[in-house]
């Protein structure tokens, strides 16, 4: 499987652009993350590529065609603030299950906990939120996960248990991964390559420019 | 009470606090005790009205023009009725009128509302300008045109309040389809593969349900309280029926003869009962707003 953004550009009003002319592709069993500084466009590039947005120009492919976006899609995003991305009238229980039946051992293996599946959602916390988006977008029919600082507000001993999970899963299933991320330690450890966008806006209008890794796992670029 | 530097303190007393007065309420009982109460009184006429023989309103010479006293609580008029039983009588028939008219007056906005905010920006233009339309109109004189030209009586009053109290909940309603239309979680379940009558009926109308019945319950007083002006102005429900609107109209010639009951008791029972679903209204609203509902 291949995600490919060929030459897009988006922008929310008429006459500004947020980013032109950009090309990037992930690859299965790839984990890329997407870094710059806040206001620079990652969600909205994140947002794009999952197809939440349509690019104003060029177009965002899924194995050289056009996702079409009928049914289950098989990209799909896990967003920032998850008390967002939960209905609120909705138990836990109906939300985690919108897509697909979710399995009880990723449940566990996520440290949910049985008592919360009956509860509304402001009556858990974030971190608890979150865990059920990241169940919930985790189907066997997810071939990219395009994860928006994720683990942002969680604890550390959270994120790593939730982190732990998720990459298992990537690599068990041979999905690609997408990482918003300003974690440089995180991007260091996990990612295969870093596209930096604010480097890639500010240097050339054209194809963007893939930061690589070295041998080593250090990157080569401003987060070294 | 610095709290900053002695939080110990302050918290320790709360907690005395709430030992000592453990029977206190919080503020969601309240709320309940409250719209509980309202809802008893509004069916508690509508019982009593049923229950209540015509012989209180039948004409009666030997009792007329009585203050009020024991056995005629509201006083009788110069027909010998009496009054509290004509009070009960017309605030019920208030409230069916209001009952029916605000009914199809909450229907007319939740199509309206639904359809401005998902049909089109054509079909948006159109409703969003005969809101205005509707709007810029006072109620009142769209209220007596529409009664005038249905010939009047109850059919007038109903399709006449029927037809002009929906504007301002369509607005609400098709702000808030707008709102939830875009909102993550429903992009994230049209992501999830679901389409758009399965949004529609799982994810937008529970969200409209409380605006519904919040808005169904908020126009009542205003149907009420129409309905009985434009009787009481003569556009409206029949003078043989023991309207509010009636009473009051019928009872000016009186007051100036220091019959003050004839328009007194009917009025502030009209006031009490409009107030009662105002709070019903608003309490609701409280009970159903998730982001409320557990204070």
């Amino acid at each position: 499987m291949r995600l490919e953004a060929k030459n897009i550009g988006f922008g929310y009003h008429q006459n500004s652009w947020i980013f032109k002319h950009i090309s990037l592709a992930v690859e299965s069993g790839e984990i890329v993350a997407l870094t710059g500084n806040s206001g620079c466009g990652k969600t909205t590039l994140a947002k794009v590529l999952a197809g939440y947005e349509k690019p104003r120009e060029g177009r965002v492919e899924l194995n050289g065609k056009a996702n079409t976006f009928a049914g289950y899609n098989p990209v799909q995003m896990i967003f920032q603030h998850p008390e967002k991305s939960v209905n609120p009238r909705w138990r836990i229980r109906d939300t985690v299950n919108e897509g697909w039946p979710v399995d009880r051992e990723l449940l566990h293996r996520l440290g949910i906990e049985e008592a919360w599946m009956n509860r509304w959602p402001n009556e858990l916390s974030g971190g608890e939120l979150q865990r059920f988006c990241v169940a919930r977008a985790l189907s066997p029919n997810t071939q990219f996960i395009i994860a928006d600082e994720m683990t942002t507000m969680l604890d550390a001993i959270t994120q790593a248990q939730i982190w732990e999970v998720v990459l298992d899963l990537v690599k068990q299933r041979n999905m690609g991964m997408i990482i918003v991320s300003h974690e440089e330690k995180l991007i260091k450890r996990i990612c295969d390559r870093v596209i930096d966008l604010e480097a890639v806006l500010n240097n050339c209008e054209g194809e963007i420019k893939n930061l690589d890794l070295k041998p080593d796992g250090l990157l080569v670029s401003q987060l070294e | 009470m610095n709290v900053l530097t002695e939080p110990e303190n302050t918290i320790l007393e709360g907690a005395q606090r709430n030992g000592i007065r453990s029977y206190k309420l919080n503020r969601r009982q309240k709320i309940l005790i409250i719209t509980g109460f309202c809802t008893a009184l509004l069916i508690g006429v509508m019982i009593a009205a049923q229950l209540m023989s015509n012989e209180g309103i039948a004409t009666n010479f030997t009792q007329q023009n009585l203050a009020p006293s024991w056995s005629h609580p509201f006083g009788t008029d110069w027909l010998g009725r009496d009054m509290f039983t004509r009070t009960i009588k017309g605030l019920a028939i208030s409230i069916q009128i209001g009952l029916l008219a605000s009914s199809v007056s909450v229907v007319i906005a939740l199509v309206l509302g639904m359809a401005a905010a998902t049909m089109g920006e054509k079909v948006d233009d159109a409703i969003s300008w005969l809101v205005d339309l509707f709007m810029g109109v006072p109620h009142l004189v769209a209220l007596i045109l529409i009664a005038v030209v249905l010939g009047g009586g109850a059919k007038g009053v109903i399709i006449g309040v029927a037809l002009t109290h929906w504007p301002s909940l369509t607005r609400v309603i098709r702000a808030e389809v707008m709102q939830v239309r875009t909102s993550q979680y429903v992009l994230v379940s049209r992501h999830m593969g679901k389409g758009r009558w399965w949004i529609a009926s799982k994810h937008i109308l529970p969200h409209l349900l409380p605006q519904f019945f919040v808005g169904l319950i908020l126009i009542f007083p205003h149907a009420i309280l129409h309905e009985a002006s434009i009787t009481f102005l003569g556009f409206g429900l029949s003078p043989h029926l023991p309207a509010i609107g009636v009473i009051l109209s019928e009872s000016m010639g009186y007051l100036a003869a220091g019959m003050w009951w004839l328009a007194f008791f009917p009025g502030l029972s009209l006031l009490v009962i409009v107030r009662a679903f105002d709070v019903i209204g608003d309490n609701l609203r409280l009970l159903m707003d998730p982001h409320s509902a557990h204070e």
